[in-house]
């Protein structure tokens, strides 16, 4: 058996751990990337891989500034979120109000539920040739996509989280004779709220998800439309701009979302 | 008793929907309400379905598809777990590599199709390197939050019993990552589809499911684009009800 003192020591010392996950841990993170492109640096500065197959960084930030300058990224970037303010607004309230609809009443979950599921089955790629046939490339299509994107997984969390109250609470309800809109208000919906968060984080990444597919597809404008138009001109360094765009966008929407979470749900710190 | 007619009730309740939805897609194409272009009569889809089955090879088409997605998946499954476990259990894959993986993962997946089109081509390879793509990052993140998990009692009776590193992986983290795993693994069949799908719009045209409903719709062919659609569905919820089964059985010790 090991002594007590060869434990701590395999530990790795968790005194000198802490201290060094205090001081470094941020540092340490951006030690790959650095490295990383440290490393792209140098393999284009020696050439080692052609100019169309990897663009030097010092080139992608040139692109990168000219493209803020002349607000061309800022455009396309704009045009990309107002389709998904659109869509995800469209989605999330049907998805709400299909998910509550169908949590609070058996005979419409019976009716819907399954041809519902079945519909959801089919991946949100799968309906946009089909959508283009029927109501062409333009603003529409992209609308429908992405409320569709963010109505499914909306619907769901919002149907089982009413479920999922507890009938305790409604009998609460019952016994101070609050009416049904009374108990949907105070007890059915504030139950529910955390799965409906969920259910609204993982619509609006669908919903940038579906935005990004979409204008791969059928666009002449957009975030997903640059990366495109990057590729057909061999432009790498608008493809990498816009990936990078794109990625830093979805991760302030979804950090901003999980802000309104904590904002919306202070009172459970208050109240339990 | 009760039970039996509650059932019959929801199946009566479920199927109502999508009969009156046959029923009026068939009414309305049959009486001209409806331009066909736009919805072809199920009679039509139907024959289409038949006509390329039986004609085009449509089971080589989704056979094709099927394919890349495994080839795709089982790539992204092994790279998955083994980056996800060297990760987790050495401090620089933890502090080093882990936050350049939570940054990258944020670009949409779709977002690296032209990247990859430039440095792997339009053909097969290409397409199996976005799939495995698509199947790693969940895999990945499930089996580095499952051993991250692990309860840190059974670490510690690894210390005491002094199992070498690999004894610990292989008897302590990876076992007890296992449900994490599992959901990884689903998570990762379903994006693999997904991925297939996108593949197959995006890049060259071969031979394979997507390609078909991108043929129907530049032809104008919405009974194929139909036929298309449903078909990636069924796909999609095989692969979904299998993953379920798996991890079902792969966890049965559990219980």
């Amino acid at each position: 058996m090991a002594s007590p003192l060869e434990i701590a020591g395999d530990d790795g010392i968790p005194n000198g751990r802490r201290f060094f996950k205090g001081r470094f841990s941020s540092l340490s993170a951006l030690l790959l990337p650095v490295l990383l492109i440290a490393l792209w640096w140098l393999a284009s500065a020696r050439g080692w891989l052609p100019e169309q197959i990897l663009p030097a960084p010092s080139y992608v930030l040139q692109t990168a500034g000219d493209m803020i300058m002349s607000g061309e990224l800022l455009y396309h970037a704009a045009v990309s979120l107002r389709r998904v303010v659109f869509g995800f607004t469209i989605g999330a309230g049907l998805g709400l109000g299909l998910g509550i609809a169908m949590g609070l009443s058996q005979r419409l979950e019976d009716y819907i539920k399954p041809t519902f599921l079945a519909f959801a089955q089919i991946p949100t790629l799968g309906w946009i040739p089909l959508l283009m046939l029927l109501v062409g490339i333009e603003e529409t299509l992209k609308i429908i996509i992405i409320a569709k994107g963010a109505l499914v997984p909306i619907t769901l969390n919002t149907f089982s989280g009413i479920r999922s109250v507890p009938g305790k609470y409604v009998e609460v309800g019952k016994a101070l004779r609050f009416s049904r809109w009374q108990t949907l208000r105070l007890i059915v919906l504030p139950g529910a709220i955390p799965s409906i968060f969920t259910g609204i984080r993982y619509g609006l990444t669908h919903a940038w998800t579906s935005l990004v597919g979409v204008e791969l597809l059928a666009s002449s404008e957009g975030l997903g439309y640059l990366l495109v138009w990057g590729r057909q001109m061999f432009w790498l360094d608008t493809v990498i701009i816009a990936m990078i765009v794109i990625g830093l966008i979805g991760v302030t929407m979804d950090k901003g979302l999980n802000g309104a979470e904590v904002f919306i749900q202070r009172w459970k710190k208050e109240g339990l | 008793m009760a039970e039996a007619s509650t059932r019959l009730v929801r199946i009566r309740r479920g199927l109502t929907l999508p009969l009156l939805l046959l029923a009026v897609w068939e009414a309305s194409s049959r009486l001209g309400l409806v331009d066909p272009r736009f919805l072809p009569g199920i009679e039509d889809v139907v024959l289409t379905a038949k006509r390329e089955i039986i004609d085009n090879g449509l089971t080589g088409q989704l056979a094709a598809s099927l394919l890349r997605n495994i080839a795709g998946f089982l790539i992204g499954c092994i790279l998955g777990v083994s980056f996800g476990t060297l990760v987790a259990v050495t401090r620089i894959g933890d502090r080093l590599v882990m936050p350049t993986f939570n940054g990258l993962k944020q670009i949409s997946l779709l977002a690296w199709i032209p990247l990859i089109s430039v440095w792997f081509g339009f053909g097969e390879q290409a397409k199996v390197v976005f799939v495995a793509l698509a199947a790693f990052i969940p895999i990945a993140l499930n089996t580095y939050d499952g051993i991250k998990d692990a309860p840190s009692e059974l670490v510690e009776v690894g210390r005491a019993l002094r199992f070498r590193p690999w004894q610990r992986v292989a008897r302590i983290y990876l076992p007890s990552a296992l449900p994490a795993i599992a959901t990884g693994i689903h998570l990762g069949l379903i994006y693999s589809w997904l991925a297939t799908v996108g593949a197959e719009y995006f890049l060259a045209v071969g031979p394979g499911i997507g390609g078909l409903v991108i043929a129907g719709r530049e032809r104008f062919d919405m009974a194929l684009v139909m036929v298309g659609v449903i078909i990636l569905g069924l796909v999609g919820f095989s692969l979904n009800r299998l993953a379920g089964a798996a991890e079902a059985r792969l966890l049965r010790w559990r219980t």
